[in-house]
């Protein structure tokens, strides 16, 4: 078959079909992952609830979903897991942290990120149980939640210091929540530190 | 020239990272970790083999001045494509490597193959080059990768090598991927003579 001539006509009609055709398929594959992509999603957040408030993967685990402002509050008996987003370096940092009802840091997880792979994306292990930035057992009303270049109690990554405030910054966000909503007067422990904070 | 010889003259002769230094971005943006090197050498091979057989299929069809144009829309459909597969099914590498995916439109490799090769020959050995390119491609940013956090970190692939106190740091770094690049590339020069 001879090459098309590139007259105006021709270039028109072969860019529209072009389109056309690269526009069907993208819909039609958009239509046939959405449904898994929102399984995903969906599944790693029971997996991550149940992650960070210490339970069993395994095991059935009840609780109440409630969105207040930025944040998502997942209620339980063991305590309130929360959803809270920062800025991170690289966009928007999604944590899931697990209070209990003291407000100790149970556990947490990264539910979305855009940080640099192999330095801030480290978030995810940094601070575990166990690890060098470790924040569970720790209470954001007794334990300054920044990292300690800037006078704080947690180790930052190493090399992702604006990582380590962001995440650091949505787990203190989370626990001031929390406690503007168990103490509606404002006399928590959270509001005394936010001085502290304020930098 | 026969398609076996097409696919080694990607990995070696025609080596897109050490040889005809095309896709930058990419090879230094994304080699912080071996796994993430392989990772999106792999993403990258799977676009131009689609892309180079497509383009070779519906080369007479298009006009020549619109045919940047018809490319980057076969292109850009493709990893558009591959983003929400991978996010369907394999969430886990989508999730580390995400951020990089959409990149693939813009890399040059992918363009330049499909202008330089999958243009003037048939769809089969359009396939080899795909498969040639694309594993030199992967080769090049495992080894970039290793070397950078064996440096980096003295792990490779996540197994510790040695431990994480020798690591230099510089190396999972931006400038790292520059140095140990130069390095490669004249390694691979050297061997080459």
């Amino acid at each position: 078959m001879k090459k098309l001539k590139s007259s105006l006509i021709n270039m028109v009609v072969v860019l529209t079909l072009i389109t056309i055709v690269a526009g069907a398929a993208l819909a039609y594959v958009n239509y046939a992952t959405s449904a898994q992509i929102e399984k995903i999603k969906a599944e790693n957040l029971a997996k991550g609830i149940k992650q960070v408030m210490g339970v069993d993967l395994n095991a059935d685990f009840q609780y109440t979903t409630e969105e207040v402002g930025d944040y998502t509050f997942y209620r339980s008996d063991l305590g309130t897991a929360i959803q809270s987003t920062t800025n991170g370096f690289g966009g928007a940092l999604k944590v899931l942290v697990g209070f209990d009802k003291e407000g100790t840091v149970l556990g947490y997880t990264i539910l979305e990120h855009s940080e640099t792979p192999g330095l801030g994306a480290k978030a995810s292990e940094w601070f575990q149980k166990g690890q060098k930035g470790d924040i569970t057992g720790k209470n954001p009303g007794t334990v300054n939640f920044t990292v300690s270049k800037d006078g704080g109690d947690i180790d930052a990554i190493t090399a992702s210091t604006i990582t380590s405030r962001a995440f650091l910054l949505a787990v203190q966000n989370a626990y001031e929540e929390l406690n503007k909503q168990q103490q509606p007067d404002g006399t928590s422990a959270a509001t005394q530190q936010e001085g502290e904070h304020d930098r | 020239m026969n398609n076996f010889r097409i696919i080694l003259n990607g990995i070696i002769k025609e080596n897109p990272t050490f040889v005809l230094l095309l896709g930058m971005c990419p090879t230094l943006g994304t080699t912080s970790s071996a796994i993430n090197g392989m990772s999106m050498g792999l993403a990258t091979m799977f676009v131009l083999i689609l892309s180079n057989l497509i383009i070779s299929l519906i080369k007479n069809l298009i006009p020549d001045m619109v045919r940047i144009p018809s490319y980057i829309v076969v292109i850009a459909s493709l990893v558009t494509i591959l983003q929400m597969v991978m996010q369907a099914y394999v969430p886990d590498i989508y999730a580390t490597l995400g951020l990089f995916i959409p990149l693939i439109v813009v890399n040059c490799i992918i363009l330049g193959r499909a202008e330089a090769f999958a243009a003037k020959n048939n769809p089969l050995a359009s396939i080899c080059d795909g498969i040639g390119i694309g594993i030199g491609f992967t080769l090049a940013l495992t080894l970039l990768g290793a070397v950078r956090e064996f440096l980096g970190t003295g792990a490779v692939f996540g197994f510790t090598l040695q431990g994480e106190s020798y690591g230099m740091l510089l190396f999972v770094l931006a400038p790292g991927a520059f140095i140990a690049l130069g390095y490669l590339i004249a390694a691979v020069n050297k061997i080459k003579k």
